[in-house]
């Protein structure tokens, strides 16, 4: 089968089966390796995207039900601000460790900040803690949410920081 | 995991004595034009060494012989060469070094490994060096270019200045003159007040690609034509798949191929999507080895018995036990066990392969390039020189990545397949055939005197022996110096000490290294008992190791530092409490103190860790503060939940449902100190982990009077009556 799924703003004809984890054809089938596999089982949200602004697990999701929807991965993340934002804190505050969760973790984060600006720890341990990190980075994630979130709200459009794609 | 592991103390002590003299000797050759790495262009090269490059234009190349797998060597490594080459690290490019034990061996480790928090320790000196001779070769070109006396010269950010004139070249202009000059024998490296770069908080070199989504983990590697397979694995340890009917899986829209292996079936289609579901669709049936009969119970029992049955072999021996326990006006003597642990680094095991006729591909992370390597050439036949390693970033070692079963089932795949494919493994996969780290059964005995004090302290590590597969030559006499490192031994000062091993295997369980190796479960022994002797002698935890730490003054620094930062002493509600731990490993002290509250139910939530650490001279502090915050959270979480269990031969656990992982809601905030010191520096990737168990355990007892001797926590044992 044949289907048209939109990702960060272009479209993308695949040839797959409709129940395909969007994981695999995002990774496999379009070659974009920032989303990554962790579970297969959304238990640690390695493979975090948004799927309409919501944050999903694309390793649960079958392609059939993002046809029609947007799409945005860590690829696309760095054009939009939220995300160019938390991307600028994750490396003041040099979150990454083996970083292979990272994508997953800014996803959801971005996801979050888009939706509570201003979030308590409250907030972010709840949007966080599906999102496992083995090196252990959780309380650097968590200021550097804080962080952006505090440059989102006083610096407005200016936080939009020299990350641009490479 | 070294062949030098008598012991890593020891090295510590001589390296400054032998100058790390026999690894330059290695790293170093004759002429100046002559390094290795796969230069594009080495005529237009300057390699003083095997790990710096310079072309006649672009940024200088700094090549990484240990592998960055969070730990940070891509930026702490590069500090020291950059250090005495006076680079920025703006300036650098870094390459990940090829496999050669010749030039890139760790001395510590015996070969081109990436483990045992030797990197910095290891590479401390001879990577100056390299810096150093490169720079004063430059220096010497530059002199001779501008015909004034090398004195009057000095490099400055990637140029050579000539002070009186205030000329300046970049070393890029100086590669062709500075090639042709003979190695200088000796170089001056710079005293560290002069140091510019380490010691400073320089940013990772690697953070930005990582936070991009950029960064191209093993699982990433991708090349025109590659295909993906899945893979089940016999899932009893030595068994065997029968004939299977295939016709299923090639029913499936993508799926390209069935291979059927003794001991595995692998999918292969074009997109991992396809490969999964033909596997799941596969009727497998596997024929039981010997190892049928597995069960948790049985090795928990055979590991028992060895500890009173077995031959014990002394590991280390002070003074006189047998003599000096008549003396002692009470005898302590407790059991503790720890469990088989899985590493599940959050990037499952994986390897791409491309095997040709005339050669072989494989791209991969793996903490042993060589060995990699190696196993790829073995399989197929090839010569060494064929195999071409493509070393990618890591998601998540911890020990496991040492191992390459995952290259030794993909290249065995890849024989079977017409061009790339991609061998990934499931969470389940990963999970159910680990080569975990052992379980130990632990006897201890000390007899006190008459103040509660140790006079003899008597220990009996019963378990498997890493060691003895991993590198048969470093097992001898049957003892496994990691099986015993940090046990009984510095800081404390024991007058009378019997360390005994006793090996013992769990049957058909392949067992490895795993994040803090022998530290981890050895300093759960020693500051478990410590903890348990000054309850019953009546004393503060903290004031009974302070006793025993006057001949220690680092650990006895990095105790006190921490106990004050957490307010030890200070009162607490109920069900709450502190413990504390003190450890040595890897050349490093570190002392921490964890705060639980422990709910009715028997929950234990950490509320916090300060972590002490004295690890000699800081090369980046910021990287050595994020090591022990997460070493903390990875120690904690193995601490708090997990164990590897076996039924009839099968691993229970299979993903992160019921092996679960610290989450951010339930992971504290770990505060670091580091102590200011010139000693050298101490290795830090694995110390949190090994440091906080014993902390988390002394806390649960301060909080509920309910003393823990086997890990993980046993919530119900917790329970308020």
């Amino acid at each position: 089968m044949s289907y048209s799924i939109n990702v960060n703003g272009a479209d993308h004809s695949v040839e797959v089966e409709g129940d395909t984890p969007l994981l695999w054809v995002l990774r496999d089938v379009l070659g974009m390796t920032g989303t990554k596999f962790g579970c297969a089982i959304a238990l640690c949200g390695a493979c975090t995207v948004h799927l309409d602004g919501r944050p999903v697990r694309a390793c649960t999701l079958p392609v059939a039900a993002a046809v029609g929807k947007r799409v945005r991965t860590i690829e696309g993340a760095s054009s939009e601000k939220v995300s160019a934002s938390l991307m600028a804190a994750w490396l003041e505050l040099e979150v990454v460790q083996c970083g292979y969760c990272q994508p997953g973790q800014i996803m959801s984060a971005s996801a979050l900040l888009a939706d509570k600006p201003n979030p308590s720890d409250g907030d972010i341990d709840h949007a966080m803690s599906g999102n496992i990190c083995r090196c252990g980075t959780y309380q650097r994630i968590r200021a550097a949410i804080k962080h952006a979130a505090t440059h989102l709200v006083t610096d407005g459009e200016s936080s939009d920081i020299a990350i641009g794609t490479q | 995991m070294t062949r030098s592991l008598t012991s890593r103390r020891v090295f510590i002590q001589t390296s400054a004595a032998a100058g790390g003299g026999l690894l330059l000797s290695l790293m170093l050759p004759q002429r100046a034009g002559a390094g290795a790495a796969a230069a594009a262009d080495i005529s237009a090269s300057f390699m003083p060494n095997a790990f710096i490059r310079i072309g006649r234009t672009g940024p200088i190349t700094l090549i990484v012989h240990m592998v960055e797998m969070g730990q940070g060597t891509f930026t702490s490594l590069p500090m020291l060469i950059a250090e005495e080459l006076e680079v920025d690290l703006a300036q650098i490019v870094v390459e990940a070094a090829p496999p050669d034990d010749k030039l890139y061996t760790n001395p510590i480790n015996g070969m081109q490994a990436t483990g045992t928090s030797a990197s910095i320790r290891a590479a401390w000196e001879p990577l100056r060096q390299c810096g150093a001779i490169a720079r004063t070769l430059l220096i010497t070109a530059a002199a001779k270019l501008w015909r004034v006396e090398e004195h009057t010269c000095h490099a400055y950010k990637g140029s050579v200045v000539h002070s009186p004139s205030g000329r300046s070249v970049r070393y890029q202009l100086l590669v062709d003159a500075a090639a042709k000059l003979p190695v200088p024998g000796a170089v001056v490296l710079k005293a560290r007040k002069d140091f510019k770069l380490i010691g400073t908080a320089a940013k990772r070199v690697d953070a930005k690609d990582k936070v991009l989504g950029q960064t191209v983990f093993g699982i990433d590697a991708r090349v025109a034509g590659m295909k993906f397979a899945a893979v089940a694995i016999c899932p009893e340890f030595g068994a065997a798949l029968r004939p299977t009917d295939d016709s299923a899986a090639l029913k499936v829209s993508g799926v390209r191929k069935v291979i059927q292996l003794h001991d595995a079936v692998a999918v292969v289609a074009d997109h991992t999507g396809a490969a999964r579901k033909g596997l799941a669709a596969l009727q497998l049936n596997w024929d039981s080895g010997p190892n049928a009969a597995i069960d948790s119970a049985a090795i928990a029992r055979q590991m028992a018995l060895a500890s009173t049955t077995g031959k014990a072999l002394v590991a280390n021996k002070i003074g006189d036990v047998a003599g000096a326990r008549a003396h002692a006006v009470s005898q302590f003597e407790q059991v503790y066990e720890l469990p088989l642990l899985a590493h599940a680094p959050m990037e499952p095991m994986n390897c791409s392969v491309h095997v040709r006729v005339d050669g072989c591909d494989i791209w991969v992370g793996t903490q042993v390039q060589t060995r990699a390597q190696a196993e790829a050439a073995r399989i197929t036949g090839l010569p060494l020189a064929a195999v071409k390693l493509h070393s990618l970033f890591i998601g998540g070692g911890f020990g496991r990545r040492l191992e390459i079963d995952n290259i030794n089932l993909a290249v065995r795949i890849g024989q079977q397949v017409e061009g790339p494919v991609n061998v990934l493994w499931s969470r389940e996969e990963d999970m159910q055939h680990d080569f975990y780290r052992p379980c130990y059964h632990n006897r201890v005995w000390v007899g006190l005197d008459s103040h509660g004090m140790p006079l003899t302290w008597q220990h009996r590590v019963t378990g498997s022996s890493v060691l003895a597969r991993w590198d048969p030559p470093s097992f001898k006499n049957g003892l496994d110096d990691d099986a015993v490192d940090s046990a009984a031994g510095p800081p404390y000062d024991f007058p009378n000490v019997l360390l005994e091993f006793v090996r013992c295997e769990p049957p058909g369980i392949a067992t490895g290294w795993w994040r803090g190796v022998g530290s981890t479960h050895n300093v759960f022994i020693v500051e478990s008992v410590m903890d348990e002797l000054a309850l019953a002698a009546k004393i503060d935890p903290v004031e009974y190791r302070r006793r025993l730490l006057k001949g220690s003054p680092r650990a006895l620094g990095v105790l006190e530092k921490a106990a004050m930062m957490a307010d030890w002493g200070k009162p607490l509600p109920a069900r709450s409490g502190r413990g504390v731990s003190v450890e040595f490993a890897f050349g490093t002290y570190v002392a921490t103190v964890l705060q639980v509250a422990v709910t009715a139910g028997g929950e234990v939530k950490v509320e916090g860790a300060v972590c002490a650490v004295d690890c000699g001279v800081i090369v980046n502090p910021d990287t050595v503060k994020a090591q022990i915050e997460g070493g903390t959270i990875f120690g904690l979480s193995a601490a708090l939940f997990n164990e590897i269990t076996l039924a009839n031969g099968r691993v229970d656990q299979s993903n992160f449902n019921d092996y679960r992982m610290l989450r951010m809601l339930e992971a504290p905030r770990v505060k670091v100190h580091l102590m200011e010191s010139a000693e050298a520096p101490g290795g830090i990737g694995e110390t949190g982990t090994a440091a906080v168990a014993p902390a988390l355990i002394n806390a649960i007892f301060a909080a509920t009077g309910v003393r823990l001797r086997k890990l993980p926590v046993a919530t119900h044992d917790l329970r308020a009556i």
